[in-house]
């Protein structure tokens, strides 16, 4: 029988150390809806998601109510537009028209994000798929809740160039439609490298082709359950953290699966799987930056830093997969410079800086994440940043991704303000020699020799 | 047998058992086990009950329970026993 100090540990963490539930976000494929005339595909996505996921929100809330655990988003994926809408959408307009549609939905649902306005392109682009990323600036200037991704490389395909040339230039366009509020379209905005199909977490969730009809993701959380656990290991050896770590990742996961399971049968939508990652807020106490100075630094970015992310992340992952049979996502410790207190003020003072950033990401999930740049970045360096970024996913078959904002109009020493959980970000230097001859060659970076194990 | 636990932190006063007790007994919902001790300093109580023939949805009694508690200055909470045995059995 339950004993009060576990009793008292559960509500400990949910109560003074922010446990909760990210997000569950529900998967719905959109395939089925594709036609002929844009207006009928629009009538007929705005129809599939408003009845698979009306209820998606109330259900979230009687969990959380009755098991007294917080689930902090619940959001849609869809399947990428560019193949529901290839047939459809003769224009940038009539993707514009899908995106309105998408925003609308989510809007009569109540979820407060929705992802999937995405393109696969990491050998090419088809004309509809280029159509898509052409139209992103506008599409994320006039609506609020639909988050588009671009899925640039892969281990198996190499990097598509011509579609990172062209991200640079849509990440800076889109910055400069929505430059009177910090450039915060650019926060909507995820280029991949080995993009998952079942991530939950958003800017990036899409609903991959592989998926049925339905699914339902859940993302955990819980940065500020692992320091505390690491409070008590002051001092010990790495052979103690890293138990401590397992052991409370475990944990975390565990009441991730409960939810999962209940709004899967509550919905009755199959389960998909868990995603094991330690994702920080603005939040005092939610902080990734905070357990790495918890495991010894002086500040996030100090040497040993990758080091201790690394074991982190591993730590994470072997405590999380004994506690939920499917896990998959992303998994791993994210690291969202504007959404993570402790990495904000690394910034700030100069001590994290994207080279180390860049060096991190290449032990953790996801990539360079949040990050605010000049405005004056130029759209080559920021294909440069994506190209650099996309090689690290390509040659270590892990998932790598790109969110920068260029903050039209700000500089070094300047701060972007996105707020809620999107948070605000110092404004980080970027080497200014230009890429430019590079991004311009044009055609596809080949796959690597690793990645012919047939 | 649906099973909830009820935690009740706070200062220690007179009453808090027997009115949470009533409150539950009017709802008819079964108290299977009591268990008690300071932590931090502060009073921690926490029930083992059984909701299955209660006459009040399940978020309905955590509300209400939550509601108890403000009027007495102690935090009550209600949540399904599940949360905790996944959390703490392998």
């Amino acid at each position: 029988m339950l004993n009060i100090m576990e009793v008292h540990e559960t509500n400990q963490m949910i109560e003074q150390e922010k446990l909760d539930v990210r997000t569950i976000t529900m998967g719905i494929n959109l395939l089925d809806c594709a036609c002929d005339d844009v207006d009928a595909l629009c009538a007929n996505i705005y129809k599939k998601i408003t009845s698979y996921a009306a209820h998606l929100v109330s259900t979230g809330e009687a969990i959380e109510r009755e098991y007294g655990i917080p689930i902090v988003n619940k959001r849609i994926s869809v399947t990428p537009i560019a193949l529901v809408g290839a047939r459809a959408c003769k224009s940038t307009d009539d993707f514009v028209k899908v995106i309105h549609a998408l925003d609308e939905a989510a809007r009569a649902v109540g979820v407060n994000f929705l992802g999937g306005y995405s393109a696969l392109v990491g050998k090419s682009m088809t004309p509809a798929e280029e159509l898509l990323i052409r139209s992103i600036p506008q599409a994320l200037a006039e609506t609020e809740r639909v988050c588009a991704s671009v899925n640039v490389g892969s281990t198996k395909t190499g990097i598509n160039m011509d579609a990172v040339k062209l991200m640079g230039e849509v990440v800076r366009a889109t910055a400069e439609a929505t430059a009177d509020s910090d450039s915060l379209g650019c926060a909507k905005l995820v280029v991949f490298c080995n993009a998952p199909d079942d991530n939950p977490f958003m800017a990036g969730a899409f609903h991959g082709v592989t998926e049925g009809d339905a699914v339902i993701n859940v993302g955990v959380s819980g940065p500020g359950v692992v320091k505390a656990a690491l409070e008590t290991a002051r001092g010990e050896n790495f052979e103690v953290l890293c138990e401590t770590i397992k052991k409370t990742a475990f944990k975390i996961t565990r009441v991730g699966q409960l939810v999962a399971q209940e709004a899967s049968r509550r919905l009755g939508v199959p389960f998909g799987i868990i995603d094991l990652s330690l994702a920080p807020t603005p939040a005092v106490g939610d902080s990734v930056g905070e357990i790495l100075e918890e495991i010894g630094l002086e500040q996030v970015g100090a040497p040993g830093t990758t080091a201790a992310l690394a074991m982190l992340n591993d730590q994470v992952k072997k405590g999380g997969v004994m506690a939920s049979s499917y896990v998959g996502g992303l998994s791993g410790a994210f690291i969202p410079v504007s959404e993570d207190k402790n990495m904000i003020d690394a910034a700030a003072d100069g001590c994290l800086t994207i080279e180390k950033l860049e060096a991190m990401t290449c032990v953790c999930s996801v990539g360079l994440d949040m990050i605010a740049i000049p405005g004056d970045t130029t759209a080559s360096t920021i294909a440069g940043i994506i190209a650099d970024e996309a090689a690290i996913g390509m040659v270590n078959q892990k998932t790598t991704a790109v969110r920068v904002i260029p903050v039209i109009g700000k500089g070094v020493g300047e701060t972007a303000e996105f707020g809620g959980l999107l948070g605000y970000a110092p404004i980080m230097p970027v080497n200014t020699k230009s890429c430019e001859a590079f991004v311009n060659r044009g055609g596809r970076i080949p796959a690597p020799i690793h990645s012919f194990k047939n | 047998m649906d099973k909830a636990i009820i935690t009740v932190v706070g200062k220690d006063t007179v009453g808090i058992i027997a009115r949470v007790c009533t409150y539950l007994s009017d709802r008819n919902v079964n108290v299977l086990d009591i268990s008690q001790t300071i932590l931090d300093g502060f009073f921690n109580m926490m029930m083992i009950v059984d909701v299955s023939a209660a006459r009040e949805e399940f978020g309905t009694l955590a509300e209400e329970l939550e509601a108890l508690g403000e009027r007495i200055g102690v935090r009550i909470r209600c949540q399904k026993e599940d949360i905790f045995t996944t959390m703490h059995r392998v």
